[in-house]
């Protein structure tokens, strides 16, 4: 292009006719965008998003807004937990996004101006939108919590959200002596990654099984049923016998208060727990930006219309992953992912003036037990007016199967991270 | 030199048009499709131990779909995912994987 100016190139183009067939050549030198789209939030959910933006329009102005220039997955991190993965392999970053033309911001979002429609960033800048994507991922709902506050999860910590507080929970279950006690403490529902607590409770019961064979792990379980609840007990049974012991929340596993000091749980009714780890994980709600935008319901999460995700308090603003409350699917990385791409399809189809068609999403998470042994629940949806989001078929693996089944839904588990990722973050 | 620079701009601008519109056309089979990609790969090409999916024909991908989806063929995950799809989005899924590189 030494000699060939931007001009004479689209003039060049135009004169033998092929400007007109080859709209990805002129885009890339037009001027005006097909519209300007911000995303607030890189995880599962805003990441998909962006990159399923630009594969559906090469010439949409996006612009991703993202507080930590990495993303530690929560999956996979119950593995750096329990000592089977460094945490350097469950880090992302968002280089593919940047060379894609995807426009990366660190920075936090301060605020929402949705009659304006711009948002405004913590180090002084404002931003405007044609359409905004909120994927902020979960808050906790610490006013709920007798005895604890944020601070408080450097001693208790809860790991919910992946990151230093990965490293705290590994630190401490490395520190601690054998025969001691582990207490996980799973929320109520919803929240994020429902099979998400149990694997967990199985990893660490793999890692005291190795090491600190005298340990035991107490769930104290807000709820009285959980994801794959069978599956994980037949497990635990086979891999961790006597180790695990899970109570019910109308059994005695609601929690009513905390003493962090001495890391202790008071039941609702009755009991005191004292662990030397302590894994408290606390009460969800949407993150911190969908309640300063106004999007969010009593209960703390974000109505949308499940055909595309738009908010359903503010126009052109679009709600995906945890945070949104999307009918039948769980809050998961997954769902965020397949909900991203939707969201995607929905804002370049609505840009363009054009139907979206009939959408479609999945959820498929696998769980370890144990390094060889996997398990998996998946479900595909679909929408309808009156239904929202519901599922068309699905299900948990099989009760009763062999070590070879187990070993196969292990290794297709890896296979199931290493292909999420690379379709989020790459 | 002209003529054999607007040549291989003809031939260079067709060939962008085709993986252009591939990518950015919002079909119902790409609303389908697209959520294979999450643990098959983007655009079916998988980086790790999930099977890769493009380019095999269509013949083969909605007869292993409608083989899962009737428990005739032998699966983990896939009867339950094969499960929740009609004959004519398999059908659709198949096709948009066969043309994919």
């Amino acid at each position: 292009m030494n000699t060939l100016n931007r001009r004479k190139f689209i003039k060049l183009l135009a004169g033998t006719g092929a400007g007109m067939s080859a709209p990805g050549l002129v885009n890339a030198f037009s001027k005006s965008p097909s519209g300007r789209v911000i995303i607030v939030g890189g995880g599962f959910g805003g990441s998909t998003c962006a990159k399923y933006l630009r594969r559906f329009d090469s010439n949409l102005d996006i612009t991703l807004i993202e507080s930590s220039k990495r993303f530690v997955t929560c999956p996979f991190s119950n593995l750096v937990i329990s000592g089977m993965r460094e945490m350097d392999s469950i880090t992302q970053d968002y280089a593919a996004q940047s060379e894609r033309g995807v426009n990366v911001v660190y920075a936090r979002v301060i605020g929402v101006d949705a009659a304006l429609k711009k948002v405004k960033l913590d180090n002084g800048k404002e931003l405007e939108y044609d359409r905004l994507v909120l994927s902020p991922g979960i808050d906790f709902k610490w006013d709920e919590v007798n005895g604890m506050e944020a601070a408080d999860a450097e001693t208790i910590p809860h790991a919910w959200q992946a990151g230093n507080q990965t490293t705290v929970l590994r630190n401490q279950l490395e520190a601690m002596d054998d025969g001691g006690v582990v207490i996980v403490a799973p929320p109520k529902n919803p929240f994020r990654c429902p099979p998400g607590p149990y694997e967990r409770v199985s990893l660490i019961a793999h890692y005291l099984k190795q090491h600190k064979p005298k340990s035991k792990i107490l769930v104290l379980d807000a709820k009285d049923k959980f994801s794959k609840q069978a599956l994980f007990m037949q497990g635990w049974q086979k891999l961790y016998p006597g180790m695990v012991e899970w109570v019910a929340g109308s059994e005695g596993g609601r929690i009513g208060e905390i003493d962090v000091a001495k890391r202790t749980l008071y039941a609702e009714f009755g009991d005191a727990h004292k662990g030397d780890v302590v894994n408290f994980i606390p009460p969800h709600k949407a993150g911190m930006i969908a309640h300063q935008a106004g999007l969010t319901n009593s209960d703390g999460w974000c109505f949308v219309n499940q055909r595309t995700f738009e908010s359903s308090v503010h126009k052109d603003i679009h709600v995906i992953g945890d945070a949104s409350i999307a009918g039948a699917m769980p809050k998961s990385g997954f769902a965020a992912n397949s909900q991203g791409k939707v969201c995607a399809a929905a804002i370049v189809s609505s840009l363009r003036g054009k139907e979206m068609p009939e959408p479609s999403y999945v959820n498929t998470c696998y769980s370890l037990v144990g390094p060889d042994y996997g398990i998996s629940v998946a479900a595909v949806y679909r929408y309808s007016e009156n239904k929202g989001i519901y599922s068309t078929g699905g299900g948990v693996s099989p009760l009763d199967e062999d070590a070879d089944y187990r070993q196969q839904e292990a290794r297709y588990a890896r296979g199931w991270y290493d292909s999420i990722t690379m379709d989020s973050f790459g | 030199m002209q003529r054999l620079l607007i040549l291989s701009l003809i031939l260079l601008s067709s060939f962008a048009y085709a993986v252009e519109v591939r990518a950015s056309e919002i079909t119902r089979a790409v609303m389908l499709s697209n959520s294979c990609a999450a643990c098959h790969g983007t655009d079916g090409n998988s980086p790790g131990a999930m099977p890769s999916i493009n380019g095999k024909s269509a013949q083969f991908i909605s007869r292993a779909l409608l083989d899962f989806r009737e428990g005739k063929r032998e699966a983990t995950v896939m009867g339950r995912h094969a499960a929740g799809y009609s004959d004519d989005e398999i059908a659709l899924i198949a096709d948009y994987f066969s043309t994919l590189p």
